[in-house]
């Protein structure tokens, strides 16, 4: 049975598209089929971050509308035959986005893919409510800052209310995971940082992994990587940690040490 | 001994401070949706009991919830026409 997952945070910039990126690779590591889309018409960016920009010919909107088959707008990924990505318009106004093309194209998907996951746009408005609408889980990306925070409870309260499953109100709801991003344990340890804890406090939602502040993140991003995939990252390990639990790995929670210079390099004034 | 180590002052507790106000404004955040949602249906609900019985106009039903530290309190006001019921006897 394909599972539909919503990677969201109602602010921007936290690392939903990182994180997209880094869930979907490492699920297709494992071997399952899993398929990316991007949900950010008009912003364009998932295909950026898993390295397929240039493979792009069709799109999200072109299958919605009727102007490509959903097997000519897939990509599949040149590192893992397991990973497709499904990219969004980069021209088109997000309002071709439709409920209905939305429907059909995952009820599509589901018979081809194990997971697909949904790259929410940042915000709460259309593109938003159309990633989360359909599916059976969430993670919710969050960084351990007020504004973040604040907006990812409201992110909660919709998935509660305005998604298919709130809406029949029979089964289960969506389910949610938090996932920390960008977390700093010096920063913490010096009372700048809301702990992990704290965080779990106020939102009170089961924790998928915490994803240090990292500088490979950028790196991978740079040459169009999923994280994942540059294995001595502790991004990386982090994200792998979090794929277990995602697929219900008991799996004890961690903080990835960062890869600190060796005393070595450091002399040598860190220029690798 | 130890303690010494362990008590090494912060140099800033900004993250209990974010907690705080967090948990202050996450409190009003969620009634207030809460109640986004809930009044309206009340006053829909309120308004087709109150119908079965005496003429009223749509908009005679006037809500208001107000919360305080406390305690709160529904507030629901109803426009009666000077009229008898409609099943008078």
């Amino acid at each position: 049975m394909a599972k539909t997952i919503v990677v969201t945070s109602g602010k921007g910039g936290v690392g939903k598209t990182t994180s997209t990126a880094a869930i979907g690779a490492g699920l297709a590591k494992r071997g399952h089929k899993t398929v990316v889309i991007d949900f950010d018409v008009g912003l364009r960016n998932l295909d950026l971050i898993m390295g397929c920009e240039r493979r792009v010919v069709f799109d999200l909107i072109n299958v919605i509308q009727g102007d490509a088959k959903l097997k000519q707008a897939l990509v599949t990924d040149r590192r893992l035959d397991t990973l497709s990505v499904l990219p969004t318009s980069q021209t088109r106004d997000k309002d071709a986005l439709t409920p209905e093309g939305v429907e059909k194209v995952l009820a599509e998907l589901k018979e081809e893919f194990d997971y697909i996951i949904c790259d929410s746009p940042a915000g709460i408005e259309r593109g938003a409510h159309l990633a989360m609408y359909y599916a059976d889980e969430a993670i919710v990306v969050t960084n351990p800052e007020v504004s973040s925070v604040r907006d990812s409870d409201r992110v909660l309260g919709l998935l509660n209310s305005k998604t298919l499953r709130a809406e029949k109100g029979d089964g289960d709801p969506v389910k949610a995971h938090l996932l920390l991003t960008r977390y700093d344990t010096d920063r913490v340890a010096r009372g700048e940082m809301m702990p992990i804890d704290d965080v779990l406090e106020i939102l009170a939602i089961p924790l998928l992994g915490i994803i240090p502040e990292s500088t490979t993140v950028l790196r991978a991003s740079n040459v169009g990587m999923p994280v994942v995939m540059d294995e001595k990252s502790n991004a990386g390990r982090a994200y792998e940690d979090a794929v277990s639990r995602l697929i219900g790995e008991q799996l004890e929670m961690r903080i990835q040490p960062e890869e600190r210079p060796g005393l070595f390099r450091r002399f040598l004034g860190r220029r690798t | 001994m130890f303690s010494f180590f362990r008590q090494k002052p912060r140099r800033s507790d900004s993250a209990a401070a974010a907690k705080e106000r967090l948990q202050i404004l996450l409190a009003h955040d969620r009634s207030d949706r809460a109640r986004e949602d809930l009044l309206p249906l009340l006053q829909r609900d309120i308004l087709e009991v109150v119908k079965r019985h005496m003429r009223v106009e749509s908009d005679a039903v006037e809500i208001k919830l107000e919360r305080g530290d406390d305690m709160s309190s529904l507030e629901i006001n109803i426009e009666v026409p000077d009229t008898q019921p409609r099943h008078a006897g």
